[in-house]
């Protein structure tokens, strides 16, 4: 793999004439991850470059018209992505939604609760609620984005599982869960310092005085 | 003149684990006894993170594949089938028809052997000593193939994203052939040993109730979901693979107790040879690899895929930037999740079923804290 890499890094500042469809769309790829979109200058360029946000459609359904009907402005975006739908809502109305969901539409399955750390973004944090439906054999994502800081309420009052999965949300983000029963680390140790899915905590990093304490060595990083 | 005790002098807090042979793992339950009542449990668990999802992020997307094998490594090949299912959604490829077949055949395969380790181990748990011999004579069978096709036996890292690496090996059909006649009568033995015999109903029977309204509320799916009289399986719900064009029932029982649980498994495993039975005889001639480039790069975007794991619904969810490396891997542990559910079953209930308990819920510690 790193082999694999190697070539293209360095082919990229040398642009040669004669291979053009390749190298000009490397660089755009890697910008992505940082910049947000350019401008379509290269509009008449032969290979379109990857769009930096995600190429997702708008979601066409009846649940997705009745959720916008019961919730307004605070759906802000129902789009399908590889065949896979998602909301995006206002940090203080996913319960309502994950509720009326569960009670209305019969989505009572929460398969998961996850978070992704977007550090530059404004609101940094992503949340992602996963839920099923038996009876519609249906998959819908919920996806909140939150600021650092700010305190979602927490979803047991709707749904038990949320209480382990908020836990583990909390121990890998640091994203406290207003009215959670029982918020306590779950993976990691209690008096671990940071959270380590975080973007800024490094992969070789460790709360080095915990390890000190409890294990009696030296960190080996 | 001292009238408040620390304890209710009938109460007791007892420690079980984390090394303890009956937690499977390093799972540590503390458990609030009144006499041999349990009257609430706290887990303590985490002793086996190594911070998979982390590793992810450091790692491109074809060098993270034999990390899932780590989870839950006694099911190895459905980790590596849901992370490759999940980056090919990604890549919006999928798999050619040869590699689908000889995924199925070794993610049921693995899914006997599974069931076979969960069998022995719950059965040891109960006090019953031989089955574990006979379900680790016949798991060695299935391993075996395993070590033939792959070189592996536990961690196999079999499939590839976008099909799979090596080629079937001269006499795969023969010998998968070969093990699903051998080893349907020896489920019978099993259950001749275990279904109607006192000791092991009377462990059972009524032991550890999860309704199936409990298992929604709590996410609990699998075996447990299907005892409690749930028909839903991934493999049916939501086919991936190729298992639309295979002939199974889903078994599933009514009470959602143990000895229901256990019911279900002995008839998952007689399914699991019916799918490869039917999968083997026609593996389509042609390629095993689809059209992946040598550097996996999906376009910016996120996909959650599932699939139906010998301990239930695992999925991963997986957002791409447009780099080489994933930005963020998501595992939907099954174990995790149904070890959730352990308090609500063990509530009420003797100290002794906790073992029988955690036994029929079938965790894996390296899955339950990856």
């Amino acid at each position: 793999m790193a082999d694999e890499q190697k070539p293209e890094g360095s082919a990229a500042p040398s642009p040669e004439g004669g291979e053009g469809v390749k190298p000009p769309a490397k660089p755009a790829a890697d910008a992505v991850k940082a910049a947000p979109p350019k401008p379509p200058a290269a509009a008449g360029h032969p290979a379109p470059k990857p769009p930096a946000t995600m190429a997702a459609t708008p979601w066409d359904s009846d649940l997705a018209s009745e959720l916008k009907e019961r919730f307004g402005d605070r759906i802000t975006e129902t789009s399908t992505y590889l065949g896979q739908n998602f909301l995006v809502v206002k940090p203080e109305s996913a319960i309502a939604v994950l509720e009326y969901l569960k009670l209305e539409a019969d989505f009572d399955y929460l398969v998961d609760i996850t978070a992704v750390d977007w550090p530059k973004r404004a609101a940094r944090f992503d949340l992602v609620y996963i839920v099923y439906s038996f009876s519609r054999n249906e998959r819908v994502r919920i996806k909140t984005y939150i600021a650092e800081g700010y305190k979602p309420d927490s979803a047991v009052g709707v749904h038990l599982t949320a209480n382990w999965l908020e836990r583990e949300v909390f121990d890998m983000f640091g994203i406290q869960f207003a009215g959670h029963p029982d918020l306590r680390r779950i993976l990691m140790p209690d008096e671990w310092q940071g959270h380590p899915l975080r973007k800024d905590y490094s992969i070789i990093q460790q709360d080095q005085r915990w390890v000190q304490e409890n294990l009696g060595i030296e960190s080996g990083q | 003149m001292p009238d408040t005790t620390f304890l209710d002098s009938t109460e007791l807090v007892l420690n079980m684990g984390p090394q303890h042979p009956s937690t499977h793992g390093v799972l540590r339950v503390i458990l609030k006894l009144d006499g041999e009542k349990v009257l609430g449990t706290d887990c303590v668990i985490g002793y086996l993170h190594r911070g998979v999802e982390k590793i992810a992020e450091n790692r491109t997307f074809a060098q993270f594949n034999p990390y899932v094998d780590r989870m839950d490594y006694v099911a190895a090949v459905s980790n590596g089938l849901g992370y490759c299912l999940a980056v090919e959604k990604l890549l919006n490829i999928e798999a050619p028809p040869r590699a689908q077949a000889v995924r199925v055949v070794l993610t049921e395969l693995n899914r006997i052997a599974s069931h076979l380790l969960w069998l022995g181990t719950h059965a040891l748990d109960i006090g019953a000593i031989t089955p574990v011999f006979y379900c680790f004579r016949e798991r060695e069978e299935a391993l075996k193939i395993f070590e033939q096709y792959c070189g592996a036996r536990l961690t196999t890292h079999a499939f590839r994203i976008g099909g799979l690496q090596y080629e079937t090996y001269d006499g795969f059909e023969k010998d998968v052939k070969a093990f699903c006649e051998m080893f349907l009568p020896k489920v019978d033995e099993y259950e001749e040993l275990l279904t109607n015999n006192r000791i092991w109903v009377g462990r059972l029977k009524g032991v550890g109730i999860l309704t199936a309204d409990e298992c929604k509320e709590y996410g609990v799916t699998g075996p447990v979901l299907r005892a409690a009289g749930v028909k839903w399986d991934l493999r049916k719900a939501q086919p991936y693979s190729g298992y639309e064009k295979y002939e199974f029932e889903i078994p599933t029982r009514e009470n959602g107790d143990t000895y229901d649980r256990y019911i279900v498994r002995m008839q998952e495993m007689r399914q699991s040879v019916r799918i490869m039975q039917q999968a083997v005889e026609a593996i389509p001639e042609g390629p095993i690899m689809g059209k992946v480039g040598k550097v996996i790069k999906p376009a910016v975007g996120e996909a959650y895929v599932s699939l139906e794991a010998p301990k239930g619904e695992l999925g991963y969810y997986v957002v791409s930037d447009g780099a080489t490396q994933p930005y963020r891997v998501r595992v939907r542990p099954p174990s995790f999740v149904n070890l959730q559910a352990l308090d609500r079953m063990v509530r009420g209930g003797l100290v002794a079923d906790v073992v029988a308990i955690i036994g029929t819920l079938d965790i894996v510690l390296g899955e339950v804290d990856r």
